[in-house]
């Protein structure tokens, strides 16, 4: 019975020869917006991956609670049961339905996790028309929390790079997840975009009550909204702590090649 | 049961050097076959379905080259060996020709649109109708003897097998044309282009590399050696217009056995292929000798679809 | 000299005269064993007259309907083009609109029922009314199966034609047609092999499904087109279950007795078609609502990227396979009515080419669309009856499937989501290929549909 979100404990992943993740130990608090950085090929997205389910580390445990105090072994689970026991993620590079709205990628979001099957949906009963009006409802809801409602019926494969950030993030707070995890979502935005990137994110989790873990490069952005920070180095885990701290932290300096990155970037 | 099994087994190893010196002789067509698959497959991540053609088209040439070249004549020692090689070469560059035409109409317009890889597999299956039933129409629907350029009778004897000069043929004329190629990709420019397109295609035009030329030569080599293992079946099965059909599949399992993209590993599926379904003829009824090789590849695909040596792309081995 | 050859103009002519002399091939007289090169040289050479005058060689005639073509596409391009986008960009527009519209689409609907149901009435040659039913409203309704499969899923099945098979010897079998005779030895109405057959039908389809639906595309495709050759196998070698090589042809006429209500179908192909078309209007409706369903919805989302859509809950391997038993299930349907109508059951329909000109329907009419799907059965079946029946003198039916062939080559590089697309596909189309595609050529996709590389 744990307090925290999330339980990393020792987790070692490793591909062949290749070792991803070193006895990486992390805990997430419940309704915290901790932040996980560190240099490219860390192992920040094979962590992700660990937490959503998608490659099963050979060593360690990952557990998450929920907030009824249920907890679950994410290891072994494929995705499609991690994110039906809380975790939503976004992905680094956009991977939105790009043939479909703005409207239905949302939707297939707020339809995935209830519903009766393919009977069901054969016959469209009231039950199943029950359903779809409150996806529908659902998703009119998240549209207007990200501000897309104008963008609603254009085609996903137009929207902006930000929109469309804005896009995944709505798609996957339609599952009800109590976890956002999500994977540079300020890469290739402009700099007005990252600040309505930011303010949205606080507001996920101040409104919504969703507890936010989050993968980032762009230091300002990381320092602004993080509570807490993992730095990542070669698959390990080099420092944690408040903002502050990881600024001042001599291991993550040199981790970044040079004391200017974190210091200036974040002032 | 084991009674039932134990005369299967009796009859395996009364005939065990027979099979196991035909199941080679197989392997080496499937062998051959198979690196067109896996050729392909390296460079443009997709199955040719098509190659069953590539193999069709060689037995066709060649067959007609025999038939010009022989008729029903007997050819004395030098003609044999000459023969031989016009056949092969025949077959080869017929194979060539198809495969290049393939990657010309059915896939490269494809490519220049970026078409999920559901457009590719239509199309060569398409493609694939189109010309076997255009050789069914143009050449006819009953099955070709094929002219041979030699008597086939047994060279010498091991631990009591007779040794076909059919077989020593094919593994005379497979080990060359495989080993060749292996050279041929391991050391030459060419080969390094085709590893190098295998691995990262993007990178690989930056680097200089003529994406387009490479995957042309790439479907030439694996369709020269897919025509001209369809002479060297068709010396022995003769040619009609569906006999690229099994051979094909069971190539294609092959080249999965060994690991799609793994150039020796097409070699070594082959030759297993060959050698476990020359074996299951002393267990299982005719009729069903076919469904051997299609129950290795299920197996194949369920349990190690990375295969024996594993997918990798763009190396050797 | 290399530089000659990569010019535009010498590609465009060089393609054009590549085109010239395949098709001049295709349609030309065929070869024979003796004399192989005959067909290609006489396709060139043989004279064709018109009304008796003008004797031309084959191949002049071409050239010259070729360059008439290419003259006028050419003076399109320069004079029609322009003034015909103007025309379609202010039409078109208010056509979409409008026909977006239920209303106006369901009367076309409605008109194109009328017209089904008066067609016995319309046609009463024989031969054509008994083609209506086992070729074109069977072959319609596999197509509209199989574009469930295909086209909603995006799964290649070329083993869609056991399920059909299924569905036939199950028919042979409760009826008490099959040499092992029927089950319980209690022969029922052949009615009742329907509801049978699709439970067959459908766990078969599981069966099959859940080991083979984790690989990608190509395997799939092959591993199905194993599974069809296998079923082909057993069935032509079974000789004590199932009739073997030779089949049966016992099978009964289709019965309906229930209660007060009783119904004899005979030799009459008029019942049948009736039968059919009810089941596939049924069909087309519950197709239709899975459609736009959150089924349709997982299923485009899979076929768009899995990865992403698991990461929202949705389990692949689940909604492949319901939509493998939904497509198997009006396979086996379609089974049971053919059995019945023919009264026999064989092996040779049975051939992975049956499950390609299925294929050829579907990509014809447009995959993924229901209502391109029926369109493209109806028209392509149609058009292979009507040139079965009545020949010109340059076809040969044997040739069928290189005109498939090439058909489906030609659609592919040309109109790849069909004559007439679903409204979705046509914008799924139009995105892959302005570059937002997945499926490049670096991108590496592991045996169970998994892009390793985008996800380290």
């Amino acid at each position: 019975m744990s307090e925290n979100l999330f339980d990393v404990t020792n987790v070692t992943l490793r591909f062949g020869g290749v070792v991803s993740l070193n006895d990486v130990t992390l805990h997430q608090k419940r309704g915290e917006i901790l932040a996980i950085i560190g240099p490219n090929g860390a192992g920040k997205t094979s962590l992700f991956n660990s937490l959503t389910g998608v490659y099963a580390p050979q060593e360690g445990e990952i557990v998450f609670t929920n907030a009824a105090g249920k907890s679950t072994s994410i290891i072994g689970k494929k995705p499609y049961r991690v994110s039906a026991v809380g975790v939503a993620r976004t992905f680094q590079a956009s991977r939105m339905f790009s043939a479909m709205t703005t409207f239905e990628n949302v939707k297939i979001g707020a339809e995935s996790h209830r519903g009766l099957g393919a009977v069901g949906a054969m016959l469209k009963g009231p039950a199943t028309r029950r359903d779809e009006h409150r996806s529908d409802a659902l998703t009119r809801e998240l549209l207007d929390f990200v501000g897309l409602t104008s963008q609603s019926n254009v085609i996903a494969a137009s929207l902006s790079y930000g929109s469309r950030r804005r896009l995944e993030i709505a798609r996957a707070l339609a599952t009800k997840p109590e976890v956002l995890l999500l994977d540079e979502p300020a890469a290739g935005t402009n700099p007005a975009e990252k600040i309505e990137l930011t303010d949205l994110i606080r507001r996920v989790r101040d409104e919504m009550g969703v507890s936010i873990l989050l993968i980032e490069h762009d230091m300002k952005l990381v320092m602004a909204l993080a509570e807490r920070l993992y730095v990542l180095n070669f698959g390990s885990v080099i420092a944690q702590g408040t903002p502050d701290e990881i600024r001042a932290n001599p291991a993550v300096i040199e981790a970044y090649l040079g004391s200017s990155d974190v210091s200036e970037e974040s002032k | 049961m084991i009674h039932f099994f134990s005369s299967h087994f009796a009859t395996l190893s009364h005939e065990f050097w027979p099979l196991l010196v035909g199941g080679l002789a197989t392997g080496f067509i499937y062998a051959m076959v198979a690196i067109g698959y896996t050729l392909v497959y390296g460079v443009l991540r997709l199955i040719n379905f098509a190659h069953s053609e590539v193999f069709m088209s060689g037995g066709f040439a060649s067959f007609f080259l025999m038939k010009w070249l022989i008729g029903s004549s007997t050819p004395n020692a030098t003609e044999t060996v000459l023969y031989l090689i016009a056949g092969v070469l025949v077959g080869g560059f017929a194979g060539a020709a198809v495969a290049t035409t393939l990657e010309r109409v059915a896939y490269r317009p494809l490519r220049r649109r970026n078409a999920p890889k559901l457009a590719y597999l239509i199309s060569a299956i398409g493609a694939s109708y189109f010309i076997f039933n255009l050789a069914a129409k143009e050449f006819g629907r009953i099955n070709f003897a094929m002219a041979s350029p030699f008597i086939n009778h047994p060279l010498f004897t091991i631990f009591g097998a007779q040794v076909y000069m059919y077989y020593v043929i094919i593994l005379i004329v497979g080990s060359i044309m495989l080993v060749s190629l292996d050279r041929l990709v391991a050391t030459s420019k060419l080969g390094r282009s085709i590893r190098a397109v295998a691995q990262d295609a993007e990178t690989a035009s930056l680097m200089g590399v003529n994406i387009d030329r490479t995957i042309a030569l790439t479907f030439i080599l694996g369709g020269f050696l897919g025509g001209a293992a369809g002479y060297l079946y068709g010396l022995s099965f003769g040619v009609v217009y569906t006999m690229g059909f099994t051979p094909a599949l069971k190539a294609f399992t092959a080249a999965v056995l060994g690991g799609i993209g793994n150039l020796r590993g097409a070699v070594i599926g082959g030759l297993l292929l060959g050698v476990v379904e020359s074996m299951a003829v002393a267990f299982v009824n005719g009729a069903y000798i076919d469904v051997v090789a299609f129950a290795v590849l299920v197996l194949v695909l369920l349990f190690r679809p990375t295969g024996i040596l594993g997918e990798r792309l763009g190396r050797t081995a | 000299m290399k530089n000659f050859f990569s010019s535009p103009l010498v590609k465009r002519v060089g393609a054009m005269v590549a085109l010239w002399a395949t098709v001049t091939v295709m349609t030309g007289p065929p070869g024979n064993p003796a004399q192989p090169a005959l067909g290609f040289t006489s396709s060139f050479s043989e004279r064709v007259s018109f009304f008796g005058l003008f004797p031309t060689p084959r191949g002049v005639l071409f050239a010259a309907l070729g360059l008439i073509l290419a003259g006028i596409v050419v003076l399109y391009r320069r004079i029609l083009h322009t003034p015909v986008q103007r025309a379609k960009a202010s039409i078109v527009p208010t056509y979409q609109s409008i026909s977006a519209k239920r209303s106006v689409r369901g009367s076309w609907y409605a008109a194109a029922l009328v017209v089904a149901i008066m067609l016995p009435h319309v046609v009463t040659d024989p031969f054509w009314q008994s083609a209506m039913v086992s070729q074109i409203a069977i072959y319609t309704l596999l197509a509209i199966g199989l574009n469930v499969v295909v086209g909603f899923a995006g799964l290649l099945d070329l083993g869609f034609v056991a399920f059909y098979a299924i569905g036939a010897y199950v028919t042979a079998w409760v009826t008490g047609a099959l040499p092992i005779g029927a089950p319980f030895h209690h022969v029922i109405d052949p009615f009742w092999a329907i509801p049978i057959a699709i439970v067959f039908v459908m766990i078969a389809g599981v069966l099959l499904g859940v080991p083979t639906l984790r690989l990608r595309g190509d395997y799939l495709a092959i591993v199905t087109l194993g599974f069809g050759e296998i079923i082909f196998l057993f069935a032509n070698n079974l000789y004590g279950i199932t009739g073997g090589s030779t089949g049966t042809n016992q099978i009964p006429f289709l019965s309906f007795h229930m209660g007060p209500i009783k119904y004899l179908w005979g030799l009459d192909p008029a019942p049948y078609y009736y039968l059919t078309l009810g089941f596939v209007v049924l069909f087309l409706i519950i197709f239709s609502s899975l459609e736009h369903s959150r089924v349709g919805r997982a299923w485009v989302a899979i076929r768009e990227d899995e990865v992403a859509a698991e990461s929202l809950g949705i389990y692949p391997l689940k909604y492949k396979v319901m939509a493998f038993a939904i497509g198997a299930a009006s396979a086996g349907f379609a089974g049971v009515i053919t059995a019945s109508q023919t009264l026999f059951v064989s092996p040779p329909t049975f051939s992975l080419t049956f499950s390609i000109n299925i294929l050829v329907l579907v990509i014809f009419g447009g995959m993924g669309s229901i209502v391109g799907v029926v369109v493209g059965g109806v028209v392509i079946q149609g058009f292979v009856v009507y040139m079965i029946q009545s020949p010109p003198a340059w076809y040969n039916p044997a040739d069928l499937y290189m005109y498939l062939g090439a058909l489906l080559v030609v659609m592919m590089i040309f109109r790849p989501a069909g004559l007439i697309p679903s409204r979705r596909r046509l914008r799924e189309v139009l995105q892959v290929e302005s570059g937002v595609a997945r499926d490049q050529l670096t991108t590496h996709m592991g045996p169970h549909n998994r892009v390793e590389e985008d996800l380290a």
